[in-house]
Formats: structure tokens, C-alpha cells, sequence
């Protein structure tokens, strides 16, 4: 039979606050275990949590982004499960008044735009973490409470997706949105950024949606994409054969590619949520929101859109060039300075990056400015360097940070276009090599190449090649 | 007279004056505490080598005629659920048995900036569940004026240790009468604040959207100097609030002329003891004398305050015991299998039957499909609660009624009869579940003897007037003077 696959997910992303959601603590990743820790975060008796206004403007920030509706009156709840690496066995997070429903996100699937509705997007604390001894048949496990209390943003999709391509464009589009907002650094591999599938199948044509399954430890992106190919062929073996599906949360094997039951809905936790009494509701008036909303920059489906359009750039290479922030905005500063976007692109999308992955430079961190760039392609335009030495200009220029201009005077890197100059250069390669002369004048017409060559060669590439070619070809007497 | 008698205003003159030095002072505090404590079991830990050293380095400064805190060299007494560094803090829980806090409460911090000199730690009904002080993990509090009876409670160690002259002042904390109750049943001044108007920082949460610290003084006027020292905002608070704290003591004298009091019938219904209710309409005669009018009234939703209170306060007490879990701190099982038994055995050996029920109540009450009938349905209540008073606060400046049914009663007689125990608060619950002040003061005795309080209240934040109309009364009566006679002598 044939079947709909309907996907929904989860998406937790940690804020990139300096200072973890309740306490004054630090939120650094990869720090000594309990070193970033306060009677706060370690929920010692007595202690009571404070909001951080940032972490509560990022979370704003981001359900804006997604055009979520923003409840005016929003407030915290407490979520109860026991488990060792939550410091007081509930979590400060939101369940009756999600600071952001009903939402929405464009993305581009094959070229085409669909829309994802969001759920809702709520702010909670981060657990901390347990670590299990390596040693075999150790009797006890660690906790490490550095990362409890980092604040983390819930974002919940409705079950709108149909296939992984979906589901791909879904994650890569939010994580851009929440680059892009600056919310979160979104860094998988440190776990800053997760997400949970939910998946049901239906006969298609159907709109009745089947029993849900979710699947939990997905690890990276390739992950998610793999435990729902793996569930949508096991839960359609399972409708073959007449069986139903259970409501259940399952567990995915990264190693096995594999998932399995970790719990039925029967065995489903009642998180007994009530309000957070220790924290006040937060009203939203309209001029918070408004500076929020300003606060909000082009996000990358408008940015890539407005770059095709406007600058006439192919598709792949808005594509390329959105696909972090920063480029984005280095291409638009350039553009600003100097109206060349062809020349800017091509530096950014081929040279640029180039050597970003060769030197594995922090895109974040650039040395190279959108100032000395402009800079350099009017270099190219005035003639003052030729396209070749811009090139190893621009190398420089990405390593040192320093001004074109500065580069080719300290390397006498400029073009010489003084014909006297380059005459006497002409004259040195021709008197040296009588037999290309006489095989030029044969008719290979491939020796004046090389005559050309020879010439850049003595002036170390700087001769400016159209007056070498004409000079040349006036000297041998064409 | 002994100097352990004294008001503490009166004992802060004769420090600062240098008649007595402050260090002087603590050693006869605990000399009289060795020889009486053994009686009354008000504390589960003393203080002895912190108190003389605080004790010395206020001598000294006096001595050097340097700048001197608000309340110098007055030995202090603090709830045990209320966080001293590097001083046991237990809750009277077996499960905090050796929990040694890293931090100061935001009140201990400023006792101690206030020089203060903490004398120990008092005890309570674990976790503060209870109106008896017996549900203590460590020991039963006995009432100085009959040590049968019960101090009250929850608060009941800090009660006694001001009724019996071991404390000049003590803290409590106060979730449903946990302050006012223990008050009364020990003949001292308790002071429940206005919810937000000190900080909570510090203080072992039970009932987090309840629970305010408060004071017990020797008098009225004594409160309004320990309440100056402890109220005001506290960023590690977001419930406190920023509203300014007045000069409480200033205008303490100023009278009651013109004063509208507001008597509410369902608090002179069935189930008060007539002792009681004699005590405390002889007291408002006084007022009448004063110039007072009284305004009868009702607070209609007077008779849900009990059963709202048990669920939102056990609600929100299931949760904030739920860290209680042998994992960071505190008591640990010895031997078990697995996390969830070591989370099982830990919690059914540190928890005493009273905490443990409350724990399931308040579970019960928040559980998935129970939450709109219970806690829900009670939140709303709660409002009207609320808006009673607000009602009331139209026609009056301010409420007065008895702070307890009954006096106290005997060591055991309600032990086995949680309702009946629950009923102990009935009249002062509402200004915990409405968030206004109340404060009791000694309005006379039983035949047997005993203590009974009379409970003032007021609008939020009118704690300057409520412990004005308190004074007058004081004024113009001695039962604050009156001293239990113990071991067979008056100190």
C-alpha cells in the first residue's frame, strides 16, 4: 500500500547568552565538569531562580522570527520528572503560556517555497549531564552540572513535513533563521542545537493522522534524515502486515542505524506542570515588542531572494553566499562601498572561502575587511594590479587584515603600463630568443605566447599584459 | 530585673552605652540556655563560638567608637530552615541532617550586617509542615508557659526561645500562621509581612507563593525594629518587591483616633475556644475606649481558606521536596539498587509522615487529569479569597481577630488528627493566601495560664500601621510584660 509519511520536530537550541538563564553563571562550552556552577544552578534548598532579560529577548527574538503570534502575558511552569542531571528534579519551562504560538516558517524545498506552521516556542533551562564511567562494571555514574541552567529555546513544528527533503530544508532554514537572529550559536557537534522527530503514516489521500512515534538521540541532522527513512519503512512493514502502531518514544542507534522502544505512551511521564511561583508572569508591552521586532535582521530566504533579484545572482551562488550570515553581510557591505556585485560574489563565493577552508579560518573572525575588498577590485579596474597579482593580494590581504594598497607598494606588486619600461624589456626577450622570432615569422602563431610569457616573467607579473601583447606584435612586425 | 528580660531596644541602649558588653551579654544567654533549654528543646543547633566571637568584634567596635548596626549586639535566634553559612541548616529534616549551607539567606546577611549576634538555630515542624512543632525530625518543642503544651508551630523553637529569654529576637517563617500561631501559644509579638516585602532568598521554600519570613519580638515595638533591618528588595528575589521600606518605628506612637476596625463574623464562628474569644473582645473594647469604630463584616469565602491552602501550599511543596534526592547533598541511603531505588530509599528514611503526606497530596493534586479540579479550581478560589479582603479594606483600616481557635494545646492530644491539626491555622491562613500582613500580639490568658494572641491585619504593605494599631494597644495593657515562670523561678 501506499503511504503519506506526516513528520513533525522538535528543535532544542541553547542561547548563545553568556550567562546561564537563572543564575550568573557561565554558559562555556567544554569547561572542567562543575566549575561553571552556583548554589542556583545545583538547586541547593533555598535558592531561588532570577530571569536573564536576554535570554528571555533572544527566545522573543526568535518566535518573531518564526511569526509566531507572542502572547502578551506569558509566565513559567514547573516540569517534573526525576532524573540525577536535573538539579532540582523539575525544570523551569513554559506549558500553559508559551511566549510564542502559532507560527510559521518559509523554506525552499527544490526550488520551491513551502511553509512549515510552528507550534509553539518556549524557553526552558538545560539539564545538565551525566557521564558513565568507561571502566567496565563501574557501579556508579558522574554528574556534571556545567551546562544545567543554559537556556534553551523549544521550538515545535506541526506535523507539516511529508519528506526527509522537507525535513532537511526544515533544519538547515531554522538553523540559518537562528543564526541569522544571533539567538544561537546552533553547534550540533557541542549539542547547542537538537532535534526530535515525531512520525506517523497514513494510506494516502487520508487526513486522518496516524498514531505517532517519536524518536529521540538523534545526533546530527544525517541522523534525523536516517531514523525517519528507517521509521517510515518500519512502521509501513508494520501497516502491511496488519499490525498497528504503537504511541511510543524510541530510541536511535546511531552505530546500528537502528532504533528501538524506549517507552510506551502507557508509560508516558505525567510531568504534573503548575505555574513557577518563584518567577513573576512577564507582560509583553507593544514597545518591547517593537524594539524586538527591529531588532530582527533580513532573514535568509528574503537576503537570498533580494540577491538574485536585485544584484542578479544566480541561485546557487544567493545560495551560497546566505548560507552564513556574516558572507551575507560582507557582500552587502561591499556592495554598499562599490556597486560591483558580480565581482564581489565571485571573490566571496570562490576566494574567499577557498581560503577560509584552506588556512580553517573562523568565518566569524575575519581579518579581511568589506572596506579593502572594494578596494581592491577598483585596483583591478584602475588597472593599477592585473587580475593575477590581485589574487595574490587578496591571499594577503585574508591573512594579515592589511590594506591593498599597503600590500603592493611593500611588495612593488603595482602594474607597470610605462611603455618606455616595458620596450626595454621587449627588446631584452626578443634579442635573447632569435629562434622564436624565426619560428613566429614561419606562422606558429603559439611563440608569441611565449614571447608574452617571457616578458611577464622578467617583470615578475607586473607588466600590464595588453600593452606587452600590443607592444609585441608591433615589434615583430605584424 | 534580669537583663535577660529586657526588650531588645532596651539591651541595645546598654550595649551601646557600654553599661554591659555585648560579650558579657552572651555569656549569660548561654548560661541561662544550658540550664533551661534541657526543658524547652527550642534549638537544634547553638551558636555558642560564633555568637561570642560576633559578640567581641561589636565590643570592639564599640570600644574603638566606630559606626554600629541596627540591631548591635541583640542575641538573635533563626529558624532552622533559614540558610546560615557554615551553620547547619536542617529544616528539621533527617534528609538535611548534615547540610551545611555555602551561602547566607538574604535576612541572615542582614542580621549579621546589622550586628546582629546569632545564637542558634531553632526548631520546627519538618520542612515547616505543621502547627505543633512535633512533626520535627529531631526533637519536640515545649511551650515555656506549660511544658506540656505545644509552642505552636511551625515556628515553634523560635516562639519558645523568645518566650523563655533565650532569644531577645528570633525569625520565623510563615506559610499559613507559621509566625502568628506559634506567637500567640508563646504570649510574644509575631509579625507576618506582607508576601514580597522581605526577601525569600535563603529560606528553605514549602510553599514558595506562601512563605514569608517574619519576626518574634518581647513587644511592638521590638518588631518594627527587626522588620526595618530585614525588609526591602532583593535582587536574588524576583517576588520581593521594590516598594520602599518606611521607618517603621517613627509615629509607632501615633494613635487610633478615627481608626475603623474591621471585625469579620466567620472568624468568631464555630470551633473558637470562648477563652479566646472573651480575650479578644475585652481587647477591643480597649480600641472602642481609644476612639475606634467597628465595622462587622463579612469574608465569604472564609470557610475554603483551609482547603485551598492544603492544596496549593502541598502542590507547591510536592515540587520544591522533589531536589531532596540523595544525589547533591543532604542524606543519602546506604545500599540500593539502582537510581530509582537509591531516590526511593533515600526520600522514605529522610522524609518524616507528615512531609511524606503532604508530598502525595500535593502530588495528587497536580497530577494530569486532576490539576483543573484541584489546583486550578484552588488558584481561583484563592482570588476571591483575595478580594474579600480587598472588599473588606474599603470599609476599614484594618481586620482584627483571633490569631488561634484554642490555646496552646497539649503535647500529643492533635498528633494523630492531621485535620484537626489543620484547623489550628484556620485564621491565619487567609493573609498567606492573600499576601497581606497580620501580626499577634499577647491579648490575654487562658484560666490555665496560657498565652492567647490577637491577630491585626491589614492592607498590603501597611505594616507601619498595623504595627501601630498593635502598639496602642500594648500601650495601654501588660500582658507582654508577663513572664513564664521557669524552673520554678522568674529569670
Amino acid at each position: 500500500m501506499e503511504y503519506e509519511v506526516v513528520i513533525g520536530l522538535e528543535t532544542h537550541a541553547e542561547l548563545a547568552t553568556v550567562a546561564k538563564l537563572f543564575c550568573g553563571c557561565s554558559t562555556k562550552f567544554g569547561v572542567e565538569p562543575n566549575t561553571q556552577v552556583c548554589p542556583v544552578c545545583l538547586g541547593m534548598p533555598g535558592v531561588l531562580p532570577v530571569m536573564n532579560k536576554k535570554a528571555f529577548e533572544y527566545s522573543l527574538k526568535a518566535a518573531v522570527a518564526l511569526n509566531c503570534e507572542i502572547n502578551k502575558f506569558t509566565n513559567f511552569d514547573r516540569k517534573s520528572y526525576y532524573y540525577p542531571d536535573l538539579p532540582k528534579n523539575y525544570q523551569i519551562s513554559q506549558n500553559y503560556y508559551n511566549l510564542g504560538i502559532d507560527g510559521y516558517m518559509n523554506m525552499s524545498v527544490n526550488g520551491t517555497i513551502k511553509k512549515v506552521r510552528i507550534h509553539n516556542v518556549h524557553l526552558e533551562e538545560e539539564a545538565g549531564k551525566l557521564i558513565h564511567p568507561e571502566e567496565t562494571g563501574a557501579d556508579y555514574s558522574l554528574v556534571d552540572f556545567n551546562r544545567a541552567g543554559v537556556p534553551l529555546l523549544e521550538i515545535v513544528s506541526y506535523p507539516d513535513m511529508r519528506n526527509v527533503d522537507e525535513v532537511d530544508s526544515y533544519m538547515q532554514t531554522l538553523r540559518k533563521i537562528l543564526l541569522y537572529t544571533e539567538v544561537s550559536d546552533c553547534k550540533m557537534q557541542e549539542g547547542s542545537l537538537r532535534f526530535e522527530a515525531s512520525i506517523s503514516l497514513r494510506k494516502k489521500g487520508s487526513d486522518k493522522l496516524g498514531n505517532r512515534v517519536e524518536i529521540k538521540n538523534l545526533n546530527s541532522m544525517k541522523s534525523v534524515i536516517k531514523a525517519i527513512e528507517y521509521e517510515a519503512v518500519r512502521q509501513s512493514e508494520l501497516l502491511d502486515k496488519g499490525e498497528a502502531i504503537d504511541r511510543e518514544t524510541r530510541l536511535w542507534d546511531e552505530v546500528n542505524e537502528k532504533s528501538q522502544r524506549m517507552r510506551s505512551k502507557e508509560e508516558s511521564q505525567d510531568y504534573r506542570y503548575f505555574p513557577e511561583p518563584d518567577l513573576l508572569p512577564v507582560l509583553i508591552d507593544d514597545k518591547w515588542l517593537d524594539a524586538i521586532k527591529v531588532s530582527i535582521p533580513e532573514l535568509p530566504l528574503e537576503r537570498k531572494q533580494r540577491f538574485i533579484e536585485k544584484f542578479k545572482l544566480s541561485d546557487y551562488d544567493a545560495g551560497v553566499l546566505t548560507e552564513e550570515k556574516v558572507l551575507a553581510d560582507f557582500f552587502d557591505a561591499c556592495v554598499n562601498l562599490l556597486d560591483r556585485p558580480k565581482a564581489f560574489c565571485n571573490w566571496i563565493t570562490n576566494d574567499l572561502l577557498r581560503e577560509v577552508k584552506d588556512r580553517k579560518l573562523d568565518i566569524n573572525s575575519l581579518l579581511i575587511k568589506p572596506k579593502q575588498l572594494a578596494s581592491l577590485v577598483e585596483l583591478i579596474e584602475k588597472g593599477t594590479i592585473s587580475s593575477t597579482i590581485a589574487k595574490e593580494v587578496f591571499s594577503e590581504m585574508v591573512q594579515t587584515g592589511n590594506d591593498p594598497q599597503k600590500i603592493i607598494e611593500g611588495k612593488g606588486l603595482a602594474q607597470i603600463s610605462d611603455e618606455g619600461l616595458i620596450e626595454t624589456v621587449i627588446d631584452k626577450v626578443i634579442a635573447g630568443n632569435p629562434n622564436v622570432i624565426e619560428d613566429y615569422k614561419k606562422g606558429k602563431k603559439n611563440a608569441l605566447a611565449f614571447l608574452v610569457g617571457q616578458v611577464m616573467k622578467e617583470t615578475k607579473g607586473k607588466a600590464n599584459p595588453k600593452i606587452v601583447n600590443d607592444l609585441l606584435r608591433e615589434k615583430v612586425g605584424i | 530585673m534580669s537583663l535577660l528580660r529586657h526588650t531588645a531596644l532596651q539591651i541595645k541602649e546598654k550595649i551601646i552605652s557600654r553599661e554591659i558588653q555585648a560579650t558579657k551579654l552572651v555569656g549569660q544567654v548561654f548560661e541561662w540556655i544550658k540550664y533551661i533549654e534541657p526543658k524547652i528543646q527550642a534549638f537544634i543547633t547553638l551558636n555558642e563560638k560564633g555568637a561570642l566571637e560576633k559578640a567581641a568584634e561589636i565590643d570592639k567596635k564599640i570600644e574603638n567608637r566606630q559606626k554600629v548596626g541596627l540591631l548591635a549586639g541583640i542575641p538573635i535566634a533563626v529558624k532552622d530552615n533559614i540558610c546560615t553559612k557554615s551553620l547547619n541548616t536542617t529544616c528539621a529534616s533527617k534528609i538535611l541532617q548534615n547540610f551545611i549551607p555555602p551561602y547566607d539567606a538574604f535576612v541572615v546577611n542582614r542580621l549579621k550586617e546589622e550586628d546582629a549576634i546569632i545564637i542558634g538555630k531553632t526548631n520546627l515542624d519538618e520542612f515547616a509542615m505543621g502547627s505543633s512543632t512535633e512533626n520535627s525530625g529531631y526533637k519536640i518543642t515545649r511551650n515555656p508557659w506549660n511544658q506540656n503544651c505545644v509552642p505552636g508551630g511551625s515556628s515553634g523553637g523560635s516562639a519558645a526561645a523568645v518566650a523563655a529569654n533565650f532569644a531577645f529576637l528570633a525569625l520565623g517563617s510563615d506559610t499559613g500562621g507559621s509566625v502568628r500561631q506559634p506567637a500567640a501559644l508563646c504570649g510574644v509579638v509575631g509579625v507576618k509581612p506582607t508576601y514580597g516585602r522581605v526577601s525569600r532568598y535563603g529560606l528553605i521554600a514549602f510553599g514558595s507563593s506562601l512563605d514569608q519570613i517574619g519576626t518574634f519580638t518581647r513587644d511592638v515595638k521590638d518588631a518594627a525594629l527587626l522588620l526595618h533591618a530585614i525588609a526591602g528588595y532583593d535582587s536574588y528575589d524576583s517576588t520581593s518587591t521594590q516598594v520602599s521600606v518606611p521607618e517603621y518605628s517613627d509615629g509607632i506612637e501615633g494613635g487610633t483616633g478615627g481608626l475603623r476596625i474591621g471585625i469579620p463574623k466567620e472568624y468568631f464562628a464555630e470551633g473558637l475556644n470562648t477563652e479566646v474569644r472573651d480575650a479578644v473582645k475585652s481587647a477591643l473594647k480597649i480600641y472602642e475606649r481609644l476612639g475606634a469604630k467597628f465595622v462587622e463584616l463579612s469574608l465569604p469565602h472564609t470557610e475554603y481558606a483551609v482547603a485551598v491552602y492544603y492544596i496549593i501550599a502541598n502542590a507547591e511543596a510536592s515540587s520544591n521536596l522533589a531536589r531532596y534526592d540523595g544525589v547533591k547533598y543532604g542524606y543519602r541511603t546506604g545500599e540500593s539498587r539502582g537510581i530509582i531505588d537509591m531516590y526511593c530509599r533515600t526520600r522514605s528514611e529522610g522524609f518524616g509522615n507528615e512531609v511524606k503526606r503532604r508530598i502525595m497530596l500535593g502530588n495528587y493534586a497536580l497530577s494530569s487529569g486532576y490539576y483543573d479540579a484541584y489546583y486550578l479550581k484552588a488558584s481561583k478560589v484563592r482570588t476571591l479569597i483575595k478580594s474579600d479582603f480587598d472588599a473588606a479594606f474599603e470599609k476599614v483600616d484594618c481586620i482584627i481577630c483571633p490569631t488561634s481557635p484554642v490555646p496552646a494545646f497539649k503535647i500529643g492530644e492533635r498528633a494523630n488528627n492531621p485535620l484537626e491539626m489543620y484547623l489550628s491555622d484556620i485564621y491565619t491562613i487567609p493573609a498567606n493566601l492573600a499576601g497581606i500582613p497580620g501580626i499577634s500580639i499577647p491579648c490575654g490568658f487562658s484560666k490555665a495560664g496560657l498565652p492567647i494572641g490577637m491577630q491585626i491585619l491589614t492592607r498590603h504593605f501597611e505594616e507601619k500601621k498595623m504595627l501601630q494599631i498593635a502598639y496602642a494597644f500594648e500601650r495601654e495593657t501588660d500582658f507582654h510584660l508577663k513572664k513564664p515562670v521557669l524552673k520554678g523561678s522568674t529569670v
